[in-house]
């Protein structure tokens, strides 16, 4: 009944959810409290509504959504991993939530020892010296780290240190970070297998060097094999590492961007350490660094006192200054740290493990009637091509469109670039093998039906409240309002 | 006038001073539908082998690079309201005019004619 009407058009003129009782006090005039320029001349046109009608209206949109906890969702970069339960129920416990940003330090040291403990974790994970919390979300966390490496530059005065170099196989943010920071982005070439081209490193290098972007393992799942020998060529030109840890899920307990030699890196706490992504946020993008770039870092500083107590530190002078009000978001700081007691050492090691095996299994699975880009063994997350498929007249967006339609979410699609017809898979740690066979079948029913049915693919999604959009006319006339007027 | 072109899709064509510079068919094959064009500002310095500008598909957004140095005299501002003329004719759609630099004859050179495009996009694809 009423599928997909908008609110307004389910509107019933006079109908009212709730009635409230008679006015038993004077009445005022608004105009004797609001000048006239802000009170409202026209009706706001509200929607008319039983209680039980707007309740049927909004559950019937969460039930069109797509979770996690609808069925799997290989959301390639993305991490889509189940987020535990308890986790919710600690962020919301009342001496967290009730908790005022100006109540001082002094009456909020339970808040502020979980940033500290948090921030420590962090650094024994990932092997850097210290972390600022503030950022409020993956790129805010990147753009953070850059503006830590120009801090650096300027403190030496080699200001003719402009150049970021990125690989091509990098998600579209570092270079729109590196923008953002007032630098200019050089792309470095992949080669063969999938790594950093060295010999284009090599040949990227000037004075205006001022660091490396990099993500390992990189976007095509690959681990950089030769991050050693890249992080050398780097500081021996004078520049920094930044470390992208969007794919962090992978290498957990295992090996520690520290170690490799990254001087600055960001972490996505909504991603490996299993807070929520949902409607763009609240995310978290703790950024940390090596021991000589951290009286850049983010100010206030977050540190335990001698007589035990955790206090704030404003004396920063090389700091970056502040990233963000308050300490960031506070709330995804609790699940992350909930997430990684509850886990324990060893069980954070075996979210990476079973990660990388997931995803193993299912590029090993797929193989067997789909392209594989790089034919190598995969970190957390690898890349299939539709390229084949374009022969019978179907493209990667088909399948991905068809997914939907068994209930699945599909996988990122046309990116990483450097892959035609891109199809980037992610299962996470959290599905099962039984889950991971069904969606293989799936997949392999969908590339049957390119052959047998390729039409019904290409008209796909069937079964979804909607069915195929038009994305060309959703991006040239966009319609991004209801309009009452319209007839 | 001649056109010629760049291991990056873009075609330029010159006579004399000036040149237009536009994305060849390959680039908007490659791209599919065209939703948004991003123009520099008449003016504008261009220096061969930097992006100037970008366009917009569903699928992505790619840089334009200058295939040579010049000055932006003119941009075709028909594709702010109508970038799908990138679709339709990739090389009548010129995105932006030029004034060359005085080195832009080597520039020019060095890139590649029809022909040797026409190999280069066999093994692109």
């Amino acid at each position: 009944m009423g599928k997909n009407k908008v609110i307004f058009e389910k509107s019933v003129n006079n109908r009212i959810a709730y009635s409230l009782p008679e006015c038993d006090v004077p009445e005022h005039n608004l105009n004797k409290y609001i000048p006239d320029k802000f009170l409202r001349v026209n009706s706001a046109e509200l929607p008319e509504m039983s209680e039980i009608d707007v309740l049927r209206h909004f559950i019937g949109l969460s039930n069109k959504n797509h979770g996690v906890l609808s069925g799997i969702y290989p959301l390639g970069s993305c991490t889509m991993k189940y987020n535990p339960a308890i986790n919710e129920e600690l962020a919301k416990l009342a001496g967290f939530t009730d908790i005022h940003p100006f109540i001082g330090d002094e009456n909020s040291q339970g808040s502020l020892k979980l940033i500290y403990e948090l921030q420590k974790m962090l650094s024994e994970i990932t092997g850097m010296h210290a972390f600022s919390l503030q950022p409020a979300a993956g790129a805010h966390g990147e753009l953070s780290g850059l503006m830590i490496i120009k801090a650096y530059h300027e403190k030496s005065k080699e200001y003719n240190r402009t150049k970021i170099l990125v690989p091509d196989s990098a998600h579209g943010t570092n270079p729109a970070s590196v923008s953002m920071a007032g630098f200019e982005t050089v792309q470095i070439k992949s080669d063969a297998s999938g790594n950093v081209d060295i010999d284009d490193l090599r040949a990227s290098i000037d004075d205006k060097l001022a660091g490396l972007m990099l993500t390992n393992p990189n976007t095509l799942g690959l681990f950089e094999v030769n991050i050693k020998n890249i992080a050398e060529i780097v500081h021996e030109a004078g520049g920094l590492l930044y470390y992208d840890g969007a794919n962090q899920n992978a290498i957990m307990g295992i090996s520690r961007p520290g170690d490799m030699g990254f001087d600055v890196m960001h972490l996505n706490l909504h991603k490996t350490f299993s807070t929520p992504h949902g409607g763009g946020g609240p995310g978290s993008g703790p950024v940390g660094v090596s021991e000589r770039l951290a009286p850049f870092l983010p100010c206030p500083e977050i540190y335990a006192d001698n007589d035990g107590k955790i206090r704030l530190n404003y004396d920063m002078p090389d700091s970056i200054g502040r990233v963000r009000s308050f300490y960031g978001n506070f709330g995804v700081m609790v699940k992350a740290y909930a997430y990684i007691l509850s886990m324990g050492a060893h069980g954070v090691k075996s979210v990476s493990e079973n990660a990388v095996l997931n995803a193993n299994y299912l590029m090993f699975k797929l193989k067997e009637f789909m392209k594989i880009e790089y034919d190598r063994k995969c970190m957390h997350e690898f890349v299939a091509t539709g390229a084949p498929l374009k022969e019978k007249g179907v493209s990667t967006l088909d399948v991905a469109k068809r997914l939907l339609d068994f209930s699945v979410h599909a996988p990122t699609v046309y990116f990483p670039l450097i892959v035609k017809e891109a199809m980037m898979f992610e299962p996470t740690e959290t599905e099962s093998k039984e889950s991971l066979d069904e969606f293989v079948e799936i997949m392999r029913d969908i590339i049957k039906e390119a052959d047998e049915n390729p039409e019904y693919l290409k008209t796909a999604p069937h079964n979804t409240s909607v069915g195929r959009l038009d994305d060309v006319k959703a991006a040239r006339k966009p319609i991004l309002a209801w309009n009452s007027d319209k007839e | 006038m001649f056109i010629k072109f760049t291991q990056k899709h873009e075609w330029v064509k010159s006579e004399g001073k000036t040149a237009y510079i536009g994305i060849s068919d390959f680039a908007q094959n490659a791209l599919g539908d065209i939703v948004f064009v991003e123009l520099p500002q008449t003016g504008a310095k261009l220096e061969s082998g930097k992006a100037f500008g970008s366009v917009e598909s569903v699928k992505a957004v790619s840089e334009i690079y200058a295939p040579v140095s010049g000055t932006v005299t003119e941009v075709n501002s028909e594709l702010e309201d109508a970038p799908e003329l990138l679709n339709a004719d990739a090389y009548e759609s010129w995105i932006v005019k030029i004034e060359l630099d005085a080195n832009s004859e080597t520039e020019l050179d060095s890139l590649m004619n029809e022909e040797e495009y026409g190999e280069f996009c066999k093994n692109e694809s």
